[in-house]
């Protein structure tokens, strides 16, 4: 009977719902799909900072180039990966990686260089402010084995612990402690998630904590970490990898392009080899995203319309 | 045979085992703080040895551009594409899927009426609303595409191949190492090289599930066909039944709720590997999920986590409804009742196709951001009310159980571990433990990341001891009581099937990063397989045996220890195993959250180019101790088995 009855209402929704209306699909149509501009692949590295990056691109070259976009959410490695195998047109935002330009641009010539993303990339150890503020001789880092006993954890065996990231970017920090005697031990923390987490609690419970950092990053606009000053940085001083007792180089973020897309002739490709702003710029985008909860096109219209002159000039107008 | 002799021996032997456990482990500790510090062989972050350097040069040696895999790619591509195009993406020229959320629901609840019954019909709309309602439809339409097309391609593979390891003893030798391997072998291993077989898409997210998702239903299947009494294979075949005839009348027939227990964790399986294989651009709740993490965003995380976690219940149920249902043709009010529904059916996919409001998920309730809302704050009163207390029960297991375990493990010189850990295996489980140790250990020696493996190893033993205690006990608990049960499934399947990246945040602000977030997520994911199996094998012990042990007076505790654990023990072995590799799969992503060692290697190698062989080596090793570990424990409990059946005789 059960079973009769629930067939019975089932039966009588269906056809109270056949009694209203409403708008039929197909009725306002999407607006027509890019002239000559057609479709390119962008791969979105997993950080919010390039996320702004691809937001901002992508909203200019749909809206006013009316090419299509397609982005892929792929790891870096992957990311290279798909221009040998054609999936992956654009990367906009490429941190150094000499060993992978070298395969795909110089030996396997599947990807080019397409110019400056025009931000800068620094790479560093930071401490929380409330740090800073405590202990003011703490950004030097011929202070930090006085400060060794406060960085102690269950995980650092008796030493101070220096907490390190993704293992996607390449660290020295093994060799710098080694070379800078520092009585500290490399923890590695796995995932960005960590480290910013790690940071988060550090400031708000005024916990202890030396870690790998980097700019930019939206999480800056939250907490203002306090760089360590390492032995400066001088051309060459990391050419062997054991042997670095220096800081990190900074880096001039970059794009690559697939050399099919180069040789595409698409406005697209002129777009992003123009597409060029500043750590400001990105941070402002990257901000709406992960802090204003944005979607990355709305936060993408949000910046274009006031920075027009700038989106101009990429476009050649 | 051996086993006859050796059954004499173990009649002196058998009170001296524990004995000789102490005995070897005093001998260690002893050895342990005069030879410390020899021949640990650590291996730093960044440095590798000749043979990680050669796996990562001959990485692209298998390479794209094979013909073999370009037909599997197109094939599987076309075929999630489809499903797709069907549910989730505009296609063919609209700009909304072929059936609107309308449809997808009405035939959904109609399948599951069908083949199951009215209540998980119910359950099947409640929970596909649900979703909707969170603002998550077409994620989840994503999601549903990729987990069916790589649930129904499991099971293409996963049930003959558990058939013939159930019939055959060789093949399932076999079948049991090869399960292992794909098993425990970390996603991450083959998440990057798969993509240059199949190429950035859904393929080879769909085979990367499908390599994980596969073996517990290869390995329930064979379970299933083993645990048929031979009795009833040899009546059959007294009657004269073919091979065949015995297989599909007696052994499949008698085997089925087993089997339906293994295509539910094939299913759980698929769905835990929603996230992982986002990384590799599989579209849906992944996606959602990940995106989050990059902001540390709990709540949207947990809002899709969510959805997946009520995915998993709806097809959990009706597959289990299914398993349930009789096989036998329906009556005429049945079949009139189907016909009526299917016409409802047809006119609610001719809605979902014509008007927008049955097309496109109507977006006015936001039920998703107030849960995000609430997950955030739940998480922020948790952290703000437990912190001080979780870093203490940290620092406790660290310092008084971690520590010295992991000391002990890595500060022995290799050979002595080694040589301890084959005696072990040879004390518990003569040769067949002794043996695959050996092998095992010096594989390990071989991958170069002994140091890590050993870091590794003290972490999995901590946990999987937890597990299994926790197991155990769930699982008599809920397989003696059924209000239990239904109660207590719902929160396994979550456990089983949230993805462990949703609440790593919460863990790392509850216990910081370090190994221990590891174990507790570790033991947070396993648990539940655990309790399934030992709960599945509890109720499967014939309630006449277990009112025999009731009527001479046994106490329950008696019935437990007795009656039930022993009879189930087949299904507890299993669970064992289980949640011995649930453990080990988390290892990975407990490099995430500061465990270190192999995890973090196999993700380093993931990447950085550079590292890919270090981080395979790393996988490998993983995949070593896995083996070690189950081989250990099978084989000691089939010494106990030994001694329980001879104890019976006298």
């Amino acid at each position: 009977m059960k079973k009769l009855r629930y067939a019975g209402v089932l039966t009588a929704v269906a056809l109270a719902l056949a009694g209203c209306g409403g708008q039929k699909v197909g009725e306002d149509k999407p607006a027509a799909a890019g002239k000559d501009c057609g479709t390119f692949d962008l791969t979105v590295s997993p950080w919010v900072g390039y996320e702004a990056n691809a937001a901002v691109v992508s909203y200019v070259a749909t809206k006013d180039l009316g090419c299509k976009v397609v982005k892929k959410d792929l790891k870096e490695e992957i990311a290279w990966q798909g221009f040998s195998t054609g999936e992956v047109d654009v990367n906009l935002e490429n941190w150094g990686h000499e060993d992978l330009k070298k395969k795909y641009i110089t030996d396997d010539k599947v990807a080019v260089e397409a110019g400056s993303t025009g931000v800068k990339g620094i790479i560093g150890w930071y401490v929380p402010p409330w740090m800073a503020a405590k202990y003011p001789d703490i950004t030097d880092w011929k202070n930090l084995n006085k400060y060794a006993a406060l960085f102690k954890t269950s995980e650092s065996g008796g030493k101070g612990q220096l907490l390190d990231g993704d293992p996607s970017y390449v660290t020295n920090d093994e060799a710098l402690v080694k070379n800078l005697s520092l009585n500290y031990k490399v923890v590695q923390s796995g995932s960005e998630t960590a480290l910013i987490q790690a940071f988060r609690d550090a400031e708000k419970n005024k916990k202890p904590l030396l870690a790998y950092f980097y700019e930019p990053q939206w999480f800056f606009n939250e907490v203002k970490l306090v760089k360590i000053n390492l032995p400066a940085y001088k051309a060459g001083c990391d050419a062997d990898p054991a042997k670095v007792a220096c800081d990190y180089p900074p880096y001039d973020l970059d794009k690559i392009v697939s050399k099919k897309f180069a040789d595409s002739g698409s406005p697209a490709y002129d777009l992003v080899k123009n597409f060029k702003w500043t750590n400001e710029d990105q941070n402002a985008v990257a901000r709406m995203i992960a802090v204003d909860k944005l979607t990355p096109d709305q936060a993408a219209q949000k910046w274009v319309d006031q920075n027009q002159s700038k989106v101009n000039g990429w476009l050649g107008k | 045979m051996a086993s006859i002799t050796g059954s004499v021996e173990i009649e002196v032997r058998r009170p001296r085992r524990s004995v000789v456990v102490g005995v070897l482990l005093v001998v260690w500790v002893a050895l342990y703080f005069v030879l410390r510090g020899i021949d640990t062989l650590v291996l730093g972050g960044q440095e590798t040895t000749a043979l990680h350097r050669w796996l990562t040069e001959h990485r692209d040696d298998v390479g794209q551009g094979n013909v073999f895999f370009d037909a599997i790619r197109i094939a599987v591509d076309h075929f999630v594409v489809l499903l797709q195009n069907l549910i989730s993406q505009p296609s063919f020229d609209r700009p909304v899927p072929v059936v609107g959320w309308l449809g997808v629901i009405a035939i959904s609840a109609y399948c599951a009426w069908a083949f199951g019954n009215w209540k998980v019909a119910v359950l099947t709309a409640a929970g596909l609303g649900f979703v909707g309602l969170q603002g998550l439809w077409q994620e989840s339409m994503d999601t549903l595409s990729l987990t069916i097309a790589a649930v129904l391609l499991s099971l293409l593979v996963a049930i003959p191949l558990g058939i013939w390891a159930g019939l055959s003893d060789r093949a399932f030798k076999v079948a049991t190492l090869v399960l292992d391997l794909m098993q425990t072998l970390p996603t991450f291993v083959y998440l990057a090289p798969l993509t240059l077989f199949f190429a950035i898409g859904p393929a080879a997210a769909t085979i990367a599930t499908l390599i994980y998702a596969a073996p517990p239903a290869v390995r329930l299947t064979a379970h299933a066909i083993r645990s048929v009494p031979p009795e009833s294979v040899e009546a059959a075949r007294s009657l004269g039944s073919t091979r065949g005839q015995t297989l599909t009348k007696v052994l499949l027939p008698m085997s089925r709720s087993t089997v339906v227990v293994g295509i539910n964790q094939t299913i759980m399986a698929a769905l835990s590997m929603v996230t992982v294989a986002a990384l590799i651009d599989a579209p849906g709740l992944g996606q959602t999920v990940l995106k989050a993490l990059q902001t540390l965003d709990v709540g949207v995380a947990f809002n899709a986590g969510l959805a997946i976690v009520v995915i998993a219940i709806v097809l959990d149920r009706v597959t289990t409804a299914a398993g349930d249902r009789p096989w036998r043709t329906a009556n005429r009010r049945r079949r009139l009742l189907l016909a009526a529904g299917a016409v409802g059916v047809l006119v609610a996919v001719w809605f979902s196709r014509t008007y927008v409001w049955a097309a496109e998920f109507p977006s006015q309730v936001d039920l998703g951001s107030r849960i995000a809302i609430i997950a955030s704050d739940v998480t922020d009163w948790v952290q703000n009310v437990f912190g001080g207390f979780t870093y203490g029960v940290r620092d406790a297991v660290t310092n008084g159980l971690l520590n010295p375990l992991e000391g002990l493990l890595t500060g022995s010189p290799w050979w002595l571990v080694a040589v301890v850990v084959v005696a072990l295996a040879f004390v518990l489980g003569g040769w067949r433990g002794a043996v695959p140790a050996a092998v095992c250990l010096g594989l390990l020696v071989a991958t170069g990341v002994w140091h890590d493996s050993m870091v590794t190893l003290a972490s999995t033993l901590l946990a999987t001891v937890v597990v299994v205690a926790a197991g155990l006990a769930l699982g008599v608990w809920a397989g003696r009581n059924r209000r239990v049960d239904t109660w207590i499934r719902p929160v396994l399947d979550a456990g089983q099937t949230m993805p462990p990246f949703v609440y790593l945040v919460p863990f790392l602000a509850l216990f910081g990063t370090s190994r221990f977030t590891a174990i507790a997520a570790a033991v947070v994911f396993a648990v539940p397989v655990t309790t399934k199996i030992v709960a599945d094998g509890i109720k499967a012990v014939p309630v006449a045996t277990v009112e025999a042990a009731n009527s001479v007076g046994s106490s329950s505790w008696q019935v437990i220890s007795k009656v039930q654990l022993p009879v189930a023990r087949r299904a507890i072995t299993l669970a064992v195993n289980q949640g011995l590799i649930y453990v080990l799969s988390m290892v990975v992503v407990g490099g995430l959250v500061g465990a270190g060692a192999l995890g973090y290697d196999v993700a380093a190698g993931f990447a950085q180019s550079e590292l890919y062989g270090k981080g395979l080596a790393a996988g490998l090793a993983i995949v070593l101790l896995g083996v070690m570990l189950d081989r250990i424990t099978q084989a000691a409990a089939r010494r106990t088995e030994n001694f329980t059946t001879r104890g019976d005789k006298r």
